[in-house]
Parts: structure tokens; C-alpha cells; sequence
């Protein structure tokens, strides 16, 4: 395996390409994430979206946020060759909600929202609550490598290049998109 | 006792600002790869190593910076000998990063104050360059000893059998603490799961498609002129 510094730099564009076929599946084929997760019941862009565009070594970076972000501008930074750097999810499940950013070049979360625990709370109260939230982030991990794991199959595939990315560039460059 | 009562609640603020933990109600996580194992016993190789590596208190010191091990819920009495790190089959514990912030402003104003006096007290109009060095070192030094340090705690997830960690923050400066804090205590290594590392290690890749990986190169979805 190469070292980890020199991957960081070389291969983050995998990142920002695991994010934007992600807003492309969720835009235009969600079932691929009810049959990662039969649990799921929706899943959708939420109130940020930080996207970059690299050009001739010229970094361009475009935020939206708002509680109902328009993604108007988004969808015109997609068209100038621009790819998705950083991407809020809102995902409902039969149990629980989520809502989290994630990062496409190092794969990181943010603002992961979690249930309050209260400060006095018994010890082995306590502890229950922490295995419960371990619980719940070890599920919207589970769910982000099996999305990753799916994508980066398709990515090393001959499918990227003869269906995928045609049909990328043709969503992007759509009149309804 | 208002007093008393704003300072308790300033103390609680500050508490809960400064802790990015499985305890906050919104978090952020950076995950790792454990690449290697831990010498038999396992609970005890870590307890040995998070107390070797403890946190040690830098107020009334000159150090400016410091970082260790302690414990996540009592991140100000940390001990690791109770085994109150392991919950099921998780080691939770924390990364404590102390810093004392002298801002320049407060330098300037104690260095102007000491010259005003040096100069008054020897008649002169004006200080040697050399005596006004020696004066700034000297107020660096007496302000680092009186200005209490600044921590930041972030948790640590490390779940053994899967050989993962999850560190509940995304500073790069904290990250490399802990890189390095982790490598030092227990002599084993941490892998960012980062996309390429994500992919290689964890997706089930076979050598050929291991391969494929490591030559790809950016997908141009819009073309050029477009």
C-alpha cells in the first residue's frame, strides 16, 4: 500500500467522486441505497453543500447552506466541472433519524447530532448510553463504508467509464437538472 | 455566592465547550485503522500505556503546550487503573491537548510597563535593543507561569477485535497528536481511513483490483470546453 501522506494528495479526487455519484444516485436512482439498507427510508441532500473546482492549480470553492438550500448554484458549479467536497446527508430510518457532513477527502463526520445523555445519570446508566450512541454511530458508519464500498467497486469497474460517467455528464448536462 | 454561583456556571460552559466527546450531543469523528496488535494482556498492555502517557498539569509551569492520555469521564482526575476505559468491547478514553494562549497584546503591555520602570529607575531615556530582548523573554516567561492553560479533549473509540479507532474530532493538529500519541503508547501504528487506505484495506479488494486502484486518475466530468 502506498504511503498514506503521498495517497492523501494523490488520490483525494476519489473522495470528491465518491460524493458527487452519491447526489447522482440520490437524484436519480435512491433504490441502490434501500438495497445497501433495507432499513432506509430516505436519504437527501440536507442544509450544506461545499463544492470545488480545480483548475490549472486555481482552487475554487462554492458553499451553500440555508434550512432550504436552492441547488440552483450547486447544480451550475457541477456543469463548470466542479465536484462535491463536502456534502450534509439527512437519512431516515424506521428508528431514528440522522444528520451528518461528510467530508469527501478524508472521509471524516461532522455534526453528527446524538441523543442527550444527562449529566447525572448513574454510572451503568451511563455506560448504557454510550453503548447505545456507539451503536448508533457504528450504523451510520457501517452505512457510509457500504456506500463507499459500492462506489469504489464501480469506480476500479468497466462500468465507471462506459455507463456511469456518461450518464453523469448527462444528468449534469440535462435541461431538467 | 453570585460569585460563587458564575463562576460554577462559566466552569460548566467552559467544560462542555472545550470537550469534543461521545458525551456532546453533536460530534465529529476522524477514523483510523489499527495496523497491528497489542502484547497479551490486552487490558492491561493498554492501561499500562495510557498511564505512562497521562497528562500532566502545566499552570504554574513554563511550558506553553502539552498533550496525553485521560481519562473521558473525569478528563481532570484521569486514572486508567479502575479499567473505567473499557465499556462492552470498546477502550474509551480521551486525548487532552493543553495550551496557554499570551496574547502579544498582553506581552506588549507588561514589556512597556517593565521599561517605563528600568528606565525610570536608572535615569535613562532609553533601553539597550539587547535589555528590551532580555525584558520580553523574561515577561514570556513570568506570564506562561501565571496564565492557566487552555485544554481541548477529544475522545477515543478504539474497538480492538475490529482493529478501528474513532476519534471524535477533524483538527489536524489533534489528529497528529494523537497519531503520534497512540504510536508512542502502545507501539502500534494508526492508518487514516481515508478514501485510498478506505478502499485498499477495507472493501474487499482483490490484488487485481488493489491494481486498478492505485492507477486511477481523475474522472473529467464535464469536458474541457464545456
Amino acid at each position: 500500500m502506498i504511503d498514506v501522506a503521498i495517497a492523501y494528495r494523490r488520490y483525494r479526487f476519489i473522495g470528491l467522486e465518491f460524493l458527487t455519484w452519491l447526489w447522482f444516485i440520490l437524484e436519480t436512482d435512491p433504490n441502490i441505497l434501500r438495497n445497501l439498507d433495507s432499513e432506509l427510508i430516505s436519504c437527501r441532500v440536507g442544509k450544506r453543500l461545499v463544492l470545488e473546482n480545480r483548475r490549472d492549480d486555481q482552487l475554487e470553492t462554492v458553499t451553500i447552506k440555508g434550512d432550504a438550500p436552492g441547488l440552483e448554484e450547486a447544480r451550475t458549479a457541477l456543469k463548470k466541472g466542479a465536484l462535491i467536497a463536502e456534502i450534509d446527508l439527512s437519512i431516515k430510518t424506521a428508528q431514528q433519524m440522522w444528520e451528518y457532513s461528510l467530508k469527501g477527502e478524508n472521509l471524516s463526520l461532522s455534526g453528527f447530532r446524538l441523543p442527550t445523555i444527562r449529566a447525572d445519570d448513574s454510572v451503568q446508566r451511563m455506560d448504557d448510553a454510550i453503548h447505545e450512541r456507539l451503536l448508533l454511530l457504528e450504523k451510520a458508519i457501517n452505512s457510509i463504508n457500504g456506500l463507499f464500498h459500492r462506489f469504489i467497486k464501480i469506480r476500479i469497474s468497466r462500468k465507471w467509464n462506459e455507463q456511469v460517467v456518461p450518464d453523469v455528464q448527462k444528468w449534469i448536462t440535462s435541461q431538467e437538472f | 455566592m453570585y460569585t460563587v454561583n458564575f463562576l460554577y456556571i462559566q466552569y460548566i460552559v467552559f467544560i462542555t465547550d472545550s470537550t469534543m466527546g461521545i458525551l456532546s450531543s453533536s460530534i465529529s469523528l476522524t477514523r483510523y485503522r489499527v495496523a497491528g496488535i497489542l502484547k497479551p494482556p490486552v487490558i492491561e498492555t493498554v492501561a499500562t500505556g495510557l498511564g505512562k502517557h497521562t497528562i500532566s498539569e502545566i499552570d504554574n509551569d513554563t511550558t506553553e503546550k502539552i498533550f496525553g492520555w485521560t481519562s473521558f469521564d473525569r478528563p481532570f482526575r484521569p486514572n486508567f487503573k479502575d479499567r473505567s476505559f473499557v465499556i462492552g468491547s470498546h477502550f474509551v478514553f480521551s486525548l487532552r491537548l493543553d495550551k496557554k494562549t499570551i496574547s502579544s497584546g498582553m506581552v506588549n503591555k507588561h514589556c512597556a510597563m517593565e521599561i517605563d520602570r528600568r528606565t525610570a529607575e536608572k535615569g535613562l531615556p532609553f533601553l539597550s535593543r539587547d535589555e528590551k530582548r532580555r525584558i520580553r523573554e523574561h515577561v514570556t516567561v513570568l506570564l506562561s507561569r501565571r496564565v492557566p492553560a487552555t485544554p481541548m479533549i477529544c475522545d477515543v473509540i478504539w474497538e480492538y477485535k475490529a482493529a478501528t479507532v474513532w476519534f471524535l474530532s477533524r483538527l489536524k493538529s489533534a489528529c497528529e497528536s494523537l497519531e503520534t500519541l497512540f504510536l508512542r503508547s502502545f507501539n502500534i501504528g494508526l492508518i487514516p481511513m481515508i478514501p485510498y487506505s478506505s478502499a485498499y484495506l477495507t472493501a474487499g479488494l482483490s490484488d487485481d483490483e488493489k491494481d486498478r486502484l492505485t492507477q486511477l486518475s481523475p474522472t473529467p466530468f464535464v469536458a474541457e470546453n464545456d
